[in-house]
């Protein structure tokens, strides 16, 4: 039935109603298939993302939107919040991204050799913090950064003699605190991808390396580090990517501030858009956000690719 | 004088041996050590979580603080309840994830097929074209899609808006279809000599082999789903049609001071998941390489 590319090929060259029932009988199934999800991608990402386009050039009302060419990149160019708030979103993504990728390279690297039971066990103690959401984990940590002794940093710090840090509440260390709960989050996905990886290694290498009496550190850098590229440039895309969209710790623990010194781009969007109702300039920044994103993976891509070779 | 050399060999070779022994127990033990006390420090969150939850109002603002309640109570999750909501929240939030994982696994499950086994004119062209929008951040489109949503479908407030807009979503299709595409084409092909129909195909022949990857899947859809906040933040205002990460969030401002009552929130917002996660670990542990790149 689907077989029969004979009459597709003739219905290209000449439209009848009889070829026409043909293709039907021939390929409804297959677009029937695909047909919701193709409205629904048409309706709610395409659309919007022309709308978007659209937007940015508009000082946007629900009356009647007036154009304003690029006076939304204008202004955001001009903007010092602006330009603030990308500062923020590169320290934190500089800041968090390499950072997590080796504690889940290190982390990989020491379950690899443990037996299949532990392996097991240590997966899925890595993991399970990470079914828990971005808003949890952002509240306990709200009441673990707390400026007061009750707060179990200061706590621990007041135990160890230092003094206590206002962390959330001091500009200085707002977004240093926000930073360092990443380092304590679930790299468990990450560490899976790892152990898949390492896993797919051909152990002759290894035996290789044995018989020159290569050292531990030799191997993993001459031989592991370059066979787990391809996962490293994941995790690197991918983290960057979620790293420019991060909202939700800036949103629940310090509202972007203070003093700005937590917004984040995606903060910024988000009040420009949904507090103060700019949907035109909110727009103009999400194109400028999504060009960043865009460069950043290609050049990614282009950087960490161009020695993977097997 | 040869024997002699060899015995000092043999004798050496014993050493290195032993010492190779030692080196590798050692070895294992300091990475049992460091694994454990990072696997410690990364449960600290949720443990303090739990304990913070048992305090009562006054142990729980002591300085410093008891690590280990003098008086357990579950008094905070009494506050959390009296607070109103927090019930209907946890339902939405039921409702909500239940439709998607249905409504995802069922659509992607028939796109990423098609994507994988069927041949049709345009059928690279829309899968690159899907792929390629995987490449557009949220943000973007998230403007027009609340507009749209909210000023012209004027659906606020409504289920329909929670789900419509990831009924079924791109990263989806994708996880589909890659686990669809390894499947073996000889029995679909045998069935399709049968003349068996196109929809038959599907139940009777794929869905059976496609199960595990199914099922990966709708659980990680399930708890994405229970866990996003931000688009179920934009399109819901009434206290009753929030869902639980969104009336979590205004437990931040309705008790500043109140974090046992936030604790508790946070406890019984993510107890669900845990089970799910320790219910259904292997597919977690083993599902997670399924849709990713080959590495």
């Amino acid at each position: 039935m689907l077989a029969s590319h004979h009459s597709s090929k003739m219905n290209k060259k000449r439209f009848t109603w009889e070829n026409t029932v043909q293709f039907f009988k021939d390929y409804g199934w297959c677009y029937a298939f695909i047909l919701v999800p193709v409205i629904l991608f048409v309706l709610f990402t395409v659309y919007p993302l022309v709308m978007a386009f659209i937007y940015s050039f508009q000082k946007y009302s629900v009356l009647g939107s007036e154009w304003i060419g690029l006076d939304n990149y204008r202004s955001l160019m001009d903007s010092p919040v602006f330009w603030k708030a990308m500062k923020n979103t590169l320290i934190y993504t500089v800041a968090t991204v390499p950072v997590n990728i080796l504690i889940t390279l290190f982390l990989a690297l020491m379950i690899f050799p443990l037996n299949n039971k532990s392996q097991t066990f240590f997966k899925a103690a890595f993991y399970l913090p990470g079914v828990t959401s971005g808003i949890t984990m952002s509240l306990i940590w709200l009441w673990i950064f707390d400026p007061t002794g009750a707060g179990l940093l200061n706590a621990v710090f007041d135990f160890l003699g230092l003094d206590s840090v206002m962390w959330l509440a001091n500009p200085d260390t707002a977004l240093f605190s926000l930073i360092l709960m990443t380092y304590l989050g679930a790299h468990g996905a990450g560490i899976l991808l790892y152990l898949a990886a390492m896993g797919g290694i051909p152990k002759s290498l290894y035996e290789a390396a044995d018989i020159d009496s290569a050292s531990w550190w030799s191997k993993l850098k001459n031989i592991t580090w370059p066979l787990l590229k391809p996962t490293t440039l994941y995790l690197l895309v991918m983290g960057v990517i979620a790293s420019f969209q991060v909202f939700e710790q800036a949103y629940v623990m310090t509202m972007g501030g203070p003093n700005l010194a937590t917004t984040t781009v995606a903060y910024l969007i988000y009040e420009h858009a949904f507090l103060s109702f700019e949907f035109g300039l909110a727009a103009a920044e999400s194109f400028v956000l999504g060009f960043i994103i865009i460069i950043i993976s290609v050049i990614q891509f282009k950087f960490m690719s161009s020695d993977i070779e097997y | 004088m040869a024997t002699n050399h060899q015995q000092i060999q043999l004798q050496l070779d014993e050493k290195k041996d032993k010492q190779r022994k030692i080196f590798k127990i050692v070895g294992l033990s300091v990475i049992y050590i460091v694994l454990t006390i990072w696997a410690i420090l990364t449960f600290v969150p949720l443990i303090w979580m739990f304990i913070s939850s048992i305090k009562d109002t006054t142990s729980i603002t002591q300085v410093p603080p008891q690590l280990i309640p003098d008086q357990p109570t579950l008094d905070a999750y009494r506050r959390v309840f009296d607070v109103g909501g927090f019930a209907r929240w946890f339902l939405n939030s039921v409702i909500v994830s239940t439709i998607l994982t249905i409504s995802n696994v069922v659509l992607a499950s028939l796109a990423g097929y098609a994507f994988a086994k069927l041949k049709f004119p345009g059928r690279n062209t829309i899968f690159w074209i899907l792929l390629g929008s995987m490449m557009i951040p949220g943000q973007i489109t998230l403007i027009p899609l609340y507009i749209l949503i909210v000023n012209t479908f004027q659906m606020a407030d409504t289920y329909l808006a929670l789900v419509i807009p990831t009924l079924v979503t791109t990263a989806n299709i994708f996880l589909a279809r890659q686990f669809m595409a390894s499947l073996p084409s000889t029995l679909i092909d045998a069935a399709r000599i049968d003349a068996c129909s196109e929809p038959k195909i599907f139940w009777k022949v794929i869905l059976p082999m496609a199960k595990p990857g199914l099922a990966v899947l709708g659980i990680f859809t399930f708890v994405a789903n229970w866990n996003n906040f931000f688009w179920p933040f934009l399109v819901t205002s009434s206290n009753e049609m929030r869902t639980l990460q969104v009336g979590l969030t205004s437990f931040r401002y309705q008790y500043t001071a109140d974090y046992g009552a936030m604790m508790a929130g946070a406890v019984l917002t993510a107890i669900p998941m845990f089970i799910v996660f320790l219910a259904l670990q292997k597919y977690f542990l083993k599902g997670i390489t399924i849709g990713a790149v080959k590495g």
